[in-house]
């Protein structure tokens, strides 16, 4: 008698509840539809899309259109965190990349593609002989500047991390404005410098790889020290550093010295652009390029190295200034006014600069030794 | 002669199979596997089992420093979060006064705000020119318990608060009676009966502060480290996994003592608690009450409206410091450079619909989970499977994001044979944001169900009432009743989340937290103002979301009277 009871109700219940929890998750999946448009996989079983995997504060759309029209292929753009996000990613999924070609990994982190083989060398013919330097070899090669070796990693653009600081502030105290590393370390500048933690951030990594070029492996960490013992406060980000302490960072900020960019000076400029309020120290900036490379096992390959050769093209380089305030690695561009004007380019003998290869092969001692000394 | 009759229709074997096995899939694909898989990745060197990170982690010095901070952090905000939380409980579930429902509602966005958003408040406050920056605790110790009892006073507040709400206090007012103090009679009489509900409580508080990233991550800097920050930073900026793979096995050994601690409190503390109907212990505050309304008022305008004001009066800036709403004309007509695909409308409404989806998954698994632990197996074995059921469902609150959105990476790579790669697909967002979610609504919905007198379901199925009929006819008009609340909770919750989603690889669109914290951390004249302006936009979408939550609940009164008066046993629980 349970049983006459149990079936028809049972059964009744289970038929509603099935087809609604069905419905709910195909609903569920189904609205991600829309906003999977882009999701083309590493470019899987199609040879006319190619997916370009970049760091975050890139112009995603407007890149994917112009690209699109420019190579022919269905160019897609995904976003996978900054610095040493995007490249630790791009290791783990080695064999397996997420995507066809990469753009973003910067001198810091570019290394660590390169000894774990994630990338397939490739030379684009459109890079400037001039900025070929720049440019990183796979490690079999005798590093010769041979037209015909092609690149692991080919440089996009460039910028410098320097140290900026806020002229008007000096003028205000009676100060003179520091020029160099050593000048930060001095008592008149005591408590007056906002610097960014190596571990957390690929500009506070780019400051400091500049003050081991500068002081040497024995002798960076007593710099670090005396900038600590002089009161230099460490934050995390860029942000929290530039607009959070920083006297010109658009905040509250009461410290006016700070790692910043070289470029950074071009955006303090006042409404009629006739002068900025920042200036950066030319003698404390080291260079950082961020790289661009086809992934080894691209579903894609030849969209791939159409995609980094319309990153080095002019047409492309235009827009670097623009949309993501570094420098092009071509002299056809001309540059905004301003950045002529503020934000010059640091020249070569100025720049303290390290292979990218000793980077990686310092960095983490480096850091070590920052650690056990200042408690970093 | 009951559980005969529970396994007597097929149906109801396969349904109740389901409803077991559709979560734990659910789980099993999209957290233990992407999980375990790098976890494993960091102990495995050339192909063979490597341990050697073992002795090596635990030797470093740093490793003591970041779990000494952790157990310190977590501790001492949750006895902070406990010690402002009762207070504020008393006030608003057991005062009565115009504008306490409106208050209660206010009370949980805190819980839900994303926390960049509070992240940047309180760096606006305690940091240079903010108006608390005289007293110099902007990289302490003291900012980061602060900020973490900023979140979970709420938590504390709702738990204890519906428990003491229903409380009867006639043995309290009898001790009185027979001349103890106030004081006395609640420390003796109140406080045990609420002890159950304090110790769920501060497990739970305990465990979103022991495992809290972002907040760690903006106001601790290096020094205020934590595990979860530590293990983000070996993962993202070092790619050491070995070490990465030991903290968050030290991070799992971690969550589980306190979830069996917590387990064991609330059994120990759990006794036969005679429990009213909701609004019958409800008074008007006398002049005796004066002391605790009084430390609710600070809690709520220092702990809670200061870092918010702060925030939306630094969003209504303009660079030179003047009033101005360019900040949010910014976010509406972007410039060119700023950091953001279309404006910023466009990632709230991607931000809503991903965040309902993942609501939805959240709810489907949720209600299936919560039915399923409500029930009260007479095997030992079902029981004990039924408590490891639980504590699986609890566990993505206490691994790390940056595991999480790792792993997937490892794993999402066609899954199953499916011909479909995961890992770059827009649909992984809502199922990691499910994952985050899914927690706060069995907690929600479980003690609803638990609280179902059980001679209810009883005297149903001595009528004569199939199972399937019980748990239609009485589980699920009750837990229709507080499924507003969750889902309330869960779309908030996923609106607000940062940590998963910003590890995820991204196609295109962002979600509103990911835009606000692109927009900040860019070098663009007026981003940093715009997002500001998006934080305070996003937080108002959570609020708005988490009150029309608290409408949709509809007065438990009902639930009272039907369930008769005897609660014994009931689990005080969200």
């Amino acid at each position: 008698m349970m049983h006459t009871h149990a079936h028809p109700a049972a059964r009744r219940a289970t038929r509603t509840a099935l087809p609604v929890l069905g419905t709910a998750l195909a609903l569920a999946l189904a609205g991600c539809a829309p906003a999977a448009s882009h999701d083309n996989g590493a470019g899987e079983g199609d040879p006319k899309t190619v997916t370009l995997a970049v760091h975050s504060s890139f112009p995603n759309e407007e890149f994917a259109k112009a690209a699109s029209a420019a190579t022919g292929y269905e160019v897609s753009v995904i976003a996978a965190g900054d610095g040493g996000e995007l490249t630790n990613k791009l290791v783990l999924t080695k064999g397996a990349p997420i995507a066809d070609a990469f753009f973003g990994v910067d001198t810091i982190f570019a290394s660590r593609l390169v000894a774990n083989e994630v990338v397939e060398p490739y030379r684009p013919a459109g890079l400037a002989e001039s900025f070929e330097d720049l440019a990183i070899l796979p490690e079999e090669s005798s590093g010769a500047a041979d037209s015909s070796v092609p690149f692991a990693l080919t440089p996009v653009d460039q910028g410098a991390t320097c140290i900026n600081i806020d002229p008007a502030w000096f003028a205000e105290q009676g100060l003179t404005e520091p020029q160099s590393y050593d000048d930060l370390t001095k008592p008149e500048y005591r408590d007056l410098t906002v610097l960014l933690d190596p571990t957390a951030s690929s500009t506070g990594a780019s400051f400091l790889v500049g003050t081991v070029a500068k002081f040497g492996e024995d002798g960076f960490a007593d710099y670090w020290q005396a900038l600590m013992d002089n009161g230099a406060r460490i934050e995390q980000g860029w942000s929290d550093a530039y607009n959070g302490q920083f006297t010109q960072g658009g905040g509250e900020g009461t410290k006016p010295i700070v790692v910043s960019y070289g470029s950074s000076p071009a955006f303090t400029v006042s409404e009629d652009g006739a002068a900025t309020t920042s200036k950066a120290l030319l003698d404390t900036c080291s260079n950082q390029v961020e790289y661009a490379g086809v992934l080894a096992g691209a579903a894609n390959p030849e969209g791939a190295q159409a995609v980094v050769d319309y990153l080095v093209s002019s047409e492309f380089q235009a827009t670097i200034p623009d949309t993501m305030y570094m420098y092009p690695v071509t002299s056809d561009v001309e540059l905004p006014e301003t950045w002529a004007r503020f934000a010059p380019v640091p020249s070569e003998t100025q720049l303290n600069d390290l292979p990218s290869a000793d980077i990686e092969a310092g960095r983490e001692g480096w850091l070590k030794t920052l650690s056990e000394q200042i408690g970093l | 002669m009951r559980g005969g009759r529970r396994g007597s229709g097929p149906w109801a074997v396969a349904a109740w199979t389901l409803a077991i096995t559709l979560p734990l899939a659910f789980l099993a694909l999209f957290f233990l596997w992407p999980v375990v898989s790098l976890i494993a990745t960091g102990f495995v060197a050339d192909g063979r089992l490597d341990l050697s990170g073992i002795p090596e982690v635990f030797g470093s010095a740093r490793t003591w420093h970041v779990i000494g901070q952790t157990l310190a952090q977590a501790s001492l905000a949750t006895v902070l979060s406990v010690a402002l939380g009762v207070p504020a409980a008393f006030v608003l579930y057991r005062l009565d006064f115009p504008g306490r429902t409106v208050l209660q509602g206010l009370m949980t966005i805190p819980f839900v705000l994303p926390t960049v958003v509070v992240g940047v408040a309180f760096s606006a406050v305690l940091g240079p020119g903010g108006p608390l920056a005289a007293l110099g605790l902007e990289r302490s110790l003291t900012a980061v318990i602060v900020a973490l009892a900023f979140f979970n006073v709420t938590v504390v507040a709702r738990t204890v608060g519906t428990f003491w709400a229903r409380l009867d206090e006639s043995a309290s007012h009898a001790a009185q009676v027979m001349g103890a103090s106030p004081v006395r009679a609640w420390l003796t009489v109140t406080l045990p009966a609420l002890g159950p509900a304090l110790a769920s409580a501060a497990a739970l508080v305990f465990l979103f502060c022991s495992t809290s990233f972002g907040i760690v991550l903006i106001l601790g800097g290096r020094e205020f480290a934590n595990v979860e920050t530590e293990i983000y930073r070996m993962t993202v900026q070092f790619l050491d996994l070995r070490g990465a793979a030991v903290l968050s096995l030290a991070q799992f050994a971690l969550v589980a003592a306190v979830l069996v601690v917590s387990a064991r409190l609330r059994s120990a503390g759990e006794r036969a608690v005679q429990l009213l109907p909701d609004g019958r212990s409800l008074r008007r505050p006398t002049l005796r009450d004066v002391p605790v309304l009084a430390v609710f008022a600070a809690t709520i305008v220092l702990l809670h409206a200061a870092p918010i004001l702060t925030l939306a009066a630094r969003s209504l800036r303009d660079s030179s410091g003047e009033w101005s709403v360019a900040n949010y004309v910014a976010l509406v007509q972007p410039p060119q450079e700023f950091p953001l695909s279309g404006s910023v409308l466009s990632a709230i409404w991607l931000s809503c619909r991903i965040a309902f989806v993942a609501a939805l998954i959240a709810m489907v698994l949720g209600i299936l989970i919560a039915l399923v632990l409500s029930r009260r197996p007479a095997s030992a074995t079902a029981r004990r499977g039924q408590s490891l059921f639980d504590a699986l469902v609890m566990l993505p609150l206490g691994v790390s994001a940056v595991t999480l959105g790792f792993g997937l990476l490892l794993t999402m790579h066609r899954p199953l044979g499916i011909g479909l790669d995961l890992r770059t697909s827009a649909a992984l967002i809502p199922i990691a944001q499910a994952l985050v979610a899914l927690p706060l609504v069995v907690r929600i919905l479980l003690p609803v169900l638990r609280g179902i007198d059980p001679y209810l379901r009883f005297a149903a199925t001595t009528l004569g009432a199939a199972p399937l009929v019980v748990l239609r006819t009485i589980d699920l008009p009750l837990l229709g009743r507080s499924a507003g609340l969750a889902l309330g909770f869960a779309f908030a919750a996923s609106l607000g989340e940062f940590g998963a989603t910003s590890f995820l690889v991204r196609p295109g669109e962002q979600t509103l937290p990911v835009a606000v914290a692109e927009l900040i951390s860019h070098q663009a004249p007026g981003a940093y103002g715009a997002g500001l302006a998006g934080a305070v936009v996003l937080g108002m979408v959570t609020a708005g979301a988490m009150l029309i939550a608290e409408r949709l609940r509809i007065d438990r009164s009902a639930l009272g009277s039907r369930a008769s008066g005897s609660w014994a046993g009931s689990r005080a629980e969200w």
